[in-house]
C-alpha cells in the first residue's frame, strides 16, 4: 500500500525530453500499478482540489481545515468502510443510513431511560452486527437481490427509529457529551475522539483485506463468485460476513454521528447511503467487485468533505452546487476507470 | 391442493394478486364501506378511485423501470427526473403572462417531456453507448439531479396557480381521473406495443444475454439505449402529475425514494432484477399494492410512524414467498447450493415467461 502515498506518475506525465530507454528499469519501478491507478487518481484529485483551495481562498493552508474534514465525516467514513467490504464482494447495502440513524435514536432512548454508557455502547454495536448478518443470511441463504434485502432493511431500520419517537431526542449523558467534547490537541491542531476511532476502523479494515483469509475471500468472491465456490473458499460465511461487517460499521457510524449531534433522531443521516456509496466508487472500488481499496474509500470520503469545505469557503455557492459537483465527479471517475479498464483489454 | 390450485400458484401474478385482495380484506374489515365507489358531480370518488389515483404516478415510473429491468439494467435516477421536470414545467408556467392559457401550458409541458426523454437518454448514452454499469450510470443523474432540480426553482418550493396545468395531476375527463387515464393510456400502449410485435421479446432476448443478443442481429445497444430514454419520459410524465397535482414543485422533495418504490413494485410484480424476463401488468399491480399499503395504514390506524415497519415487513414476506430457495427450506429441505441455483436461474432466463 504503500504507492498510494507517492505522486501519480503515469507516462504522460512525465515531463518530455528525457530519453526513456536508460531510465526504464527505474521508472517501471514508479509507474504505479493498474490496480493502484484509480485510488492515485483519485489522490491527484484531491491534491489539486486542496491546492486550488490553498491558492484562492485564504486560511483555507491551515491544517485544521483539513483536520476538521476529518472531523465533520468520520462517521460516513466508518460506514463508507463497511460499504467498502460489501462492494467488494459485489453487493450493495442501502441500509447504513437508516441504520445510522436507528442506532442514534437507540442510544438517545437508552440513556435517556438511565441505562450506563458501558451497557449501550457495547449493546447497540452488537445490534448492528446482527442486523446486518441477519440481512446477509437472507440474501445469501434465500437468493434475494442485496439491492432488495438491504432496501427492505432501510425500511425496517427507518420504520423502527420512528416508532421509538418521531421527535429528535437529546443526548445527555455526561459520559457521551464528555467524548463529543473532548479534544485530541497535538501541535496546536485538535481532532475529535471519532476521527481516532474512524483512523483505528480504516488501519483494521485495511490489515484485514490485505493480510487475512477473510479479506482475501472477499476479493476471490467479487471477482468471480462461481470461481471462488469451485476453489472451496468459504463463499456463504464471507457473503453474510462483508453484510456482518457493513451492519457493525453502521452501528459504530452511529453511535460517531450521536457524538457529533448529541441527539437522536429517525431523520439523521437521510440518504447516507448515497454519500457512502459515492464515495467508495470515487475511491476506486468497482460496483462488479473484486477491486478496490480502503484507502481509496478514505480518499473518496475526503474529496467529498472538500467539496463541502471549498462550497463554504466561497461562500456564494448555494448548497445544491454541492451535489451537481458530486455527480460530475463521479462521471469523470466512471470515466476514468473505463478508460483505464479498457487499456487492459 | 387440487390441480388447479397448483397450477394457479404458478402464475407469476399468483402471490401479488393474494396480497392485494388480502390488503383489500384488510381494509373493508376496519372500513365498511371501503369499496364503494359514488357518482358525484359527475366525478367517480371513493377508495378505490384514490388508490389508483395515488397509484398512478408511481405506476407509470415503475412501468418505465420494468423495461430497463429486462435489460438487466437499473434506473435510479427516476426521482431527479420527476423533481426536475415537475420543476421546468412549473418554471416556465410561472413565467406565462397567463398561468391559464392552455398553448402556454401544453408548450411547458412540451419542454418538460421533451428534457426527461434527453435525461433518459443521457443515461441510455452512458450505459449502451460506454458500457457503464447502469446502477452507476444512473446514480450520476441522481445525485446531479437534485441539484439540477433546485437549482431550476432555486432552492425555493415553487408555487403555480394554472387550472389547464393542475388537471394533468387532480383533473377528471368522463368521471375518471385524468392523471389514471393517462397512465393507463401509457401503459395500454406500452403493452401492446411489446407483446403485439416482437420487441418485448428482443428486450428479454438483450437482458438474457446482450452479447449473444447482439451475435444473433438484435441491435442490443440500441435497445438498451431506447428502454433508458423510455423511462426517463416515464418519470416525466409522472413528475408532471405529482407536481400538477399540488400545483407546485419541490426540489428537494418531488419524487424522493420514488426510484426505490418503483423497484420494489417490479420485483413485487414477478420481475426478476438479473433481467431477461418482465411483466408489464405485474408491475403496475405492485405499484397498485404499493399505494394500498399506504392507505391502509391509515384505514387501520396504524400511526403514521410505523408506516415503514409495516411496509418493511411486507417487502420481506413477498420477497420471501417468492424465493424459490425460501420456499424448498420452508418445506423442510435445506436450501439448494448457490451452484445450482444459478442454473436454475439461466433456465428460466431461457424460458422467459412472460
Amino acid at each position: 500500500m504503500t504507492t498510494v502515498h507517492e505522486p501519480p506518475t503515469e507516462p504522460s506525465q512525465l515531463p518530455g525530453g528525457v530519453s526513456p530507454a536508460p531510465l526504464r528499469s527505474r521508472l517501471s519501478r514508479l509507474v504505479p500499478r493498474q490496480r493502484h491507478v484509480p485510488v492515485l487518481a483519485t489522490l491527484a484529485l484531491f491534491l489539486v482540489m486542496y491546492g486550488s483551495g490553498i491558492a484562492n481562498y485564504e486560511g483555507f493552508s491551515d491544517t485544521q481545515v483539513l483536520l476538521n474534514v476529518f472531523i465533520d465525516n468520520a462517521f460516513l467514513l466508518v460506514v463508507a468502510v463497511g460499504m467498502t467490504f460489501v462492494i467488494l464482494t459485489g453487493g450493495i447495502d442501502l441500509s447504513v443510513g437508516a441504520a445510522v440513524a436507528l442506532t442514534t435514536m437507540i442510544v438517545a432512548e437508552l440513556l435517556q431511560k438511565g441505562w450506563p454508557p458501558a451497557v449501550v455502547l457495547p449493546a447497540v454495536l452488537l445490534l448492528g452486527v446482527l442486523f446486518g448478518t441477519g440481512m446477509g443470511a437472507i440474501i445469501h441463504l434465500f437468493d434475494i437481490e442485496p439491492f432488495i434485502a438491504t432496501l427492505a432493511g432501510m425500511f425496517l431500520c427507518r420504520g423502527l427509529s420512528y416508532v421509538i419517537a418521531t421527535e429528535s431526542i437529546p443526548i445527555t449523558d455526561s459520559f457521551w457529551t464528555n467524548v463529543a467534547n473532548q479534544k485530541i490537541k497535538f501541535g496546536g491542531f485538535h481532532v475529535s475522539v471519532s476521527v481516532v476511532v474512524a483512523a483505528v476502523v480504516v488501519l483494521v479494515a485495511a490489515y484485514v483485506l490485505a493480510y487475512t483469509r477473510f479479506g482475501r475471500s472477499v476479493y476471490a468472491l467479487g471477482g468471480n463468485r462461481q470461481s471462488a465456490l469451485l476453489m472451496g473458499l468459504a463463499v456463504g460465511r464471507t457473503r453474510i460476513g462483508v453484510y456482518a461487517i457493513s451492519g457493525f460499521c453502521s452501528a459504530l457510524g452511529g453511535v460517531l454521528l450521536s457524538f457529533y449531534m448529541l441527539s437522536g433522531y429517525g431523520q439523521h443521516a437521510q440518504g447516507m447511503e448515497l454519500d457512502a456509496i459515492a464515495a467508495v466508487v470515487i475511491g476506486g472500488t468497482v460496483l462488479t467487485g473484486g477491486s478496490g481499496f480502503v484507502f481509496g474509500t478514505v480518499l473518496g470520503v475526503l474529496v467529498l468533505g472538500l467539496i463541502q469545505t471549498l462550497i463554504t469557503f466561497q461562500g456564494n455557492l448555494s448548497s445544491w452546487w454541492t451535489k451537481i459537483f458530486i455527480g460530475a465527479l463521479l462521471f469523470a471517475f466512471i470515466v476514468l476507470q473505463r478508460a483505464v479498464g479498457r487499456r487492459t483489454s | 391442493m387440487t390441480a388447479r390450485l397448483a397450477a394457479a400458484r404458478q402464475h407469476p401474478l399468483f402471490w401479488p394478486a393474494v396480497v392485494l385482495v388480502a390488503l383489500l380484506a384488510v381494509n373493508t374489515v376496519y372500513s365498511h364501506g371501503f369499496l364503494s365507489i359514488e357518482l358525484r358531480d359527475g366525478h367517480l370518488y371513493g377508495s378505490p378511485v384514490d388508490i389508483l389515483r395515488a397509484s398512478a404516478p408511481l405506476a407509470l415510473v415503475a412501468v418505465g423501470m420494468t423495461l430497463v429491468i429486462a435489460t438487466g439494467g437499473i434506473d435510479l435516477s427516476v426521482g431527479s427526473v420527476v423533481a426536475i421536470t415537475g420543476a421546468l414545467a412549473c418554471l416556465r408556467i410561472s413565467k406565462l403572462d397567463d398561468q391559464n392559457s392552455v398553448g402556454g401550458v401544453l408548450v411547458a409541458v412540451a419542454v418538460a417531456l421533451v428534457l426527461s426523454v434527453i435525461l433518459g437518454g443521457w443515461n441510455g448514452l452512458l450505459v449502451a453507448r460506454f458500457g457503464i454499469q447502469p446502477i452507476i450510470g444512473t446514480l450520476i443523474l441522481m445525485v446531479a439531479g437534485r441539484g439540477i432540480a433546485q437549482l431550476i426553482t432555486d432552492g425555493q418550493v415553487l408555487t403555480i396557480n394554472s387550472d389547464p396545468y393542475q388537471k394533468i395531476g387532480a383533473g377528471y375527463w368522463l368521471g375518471l381521473p385524468l392523471s389514471v387515464l393517462i397512465a393507463a393510456a401509457v401503459i395500454g400502449a406500452t403493452i401492446a406495443v411489446l407483446r403485439r410485435s416482437a420487441l418485448g421479446m428482443l428486450l428479454e432476448s438483450v437482458g438474457g444475454n446482450a452479447e449473444a443478443s447482439r451475435l444473433a442481429g438484435i441491435k442490443a445497444r440500441w435497445l438498451k439505449f431506447a428502454v433508458y430514454a423510455f423511462s426517463g419520459l416515464c418519470a416525466g410524465i409522472a413528475g408532471l402529475m405529482i407536481s400538477a397535482n399540488v400545483r407546485s414543485a419541490d426540489g428537494n422533495q418531488a419524487g424522493l425514494l420514488i426510484e426505490l418504490d418503483a423497484i420494489l413494485a417490479v420485483v413485487i410484480g414477478g420481475t426478476a432484477l438479473i433481467g431477461g424476463r418482465f411483466a408489464v401488468l405485474g408491475t403496475v399491480l405492485g405499484a397498485v399494492i404499493i399505494k394500498t399499503l399506504d392507505i391502509t395504514v391509515y384505514t387501520v390506524g396504524i400511526p403514521p410512524e410505523v408506516k415503514l415497519l409495516f411496509k418493511a415487513l411486507v417487502v420481506i414476506v413477498l420477497c420471501l414467498a417468492q424465493s424459490a430457495a425460501f420456499r424448498a427450506w420452508i418445506s423442510r429441505r435445506r436450501p439448494r447450493p448457490a451452484r445450482v441455483a444459478e442454473l436454475d436461474k439461466d433456465d428460466e432466463k431461457a424460458g422467459a415467461l412472460a
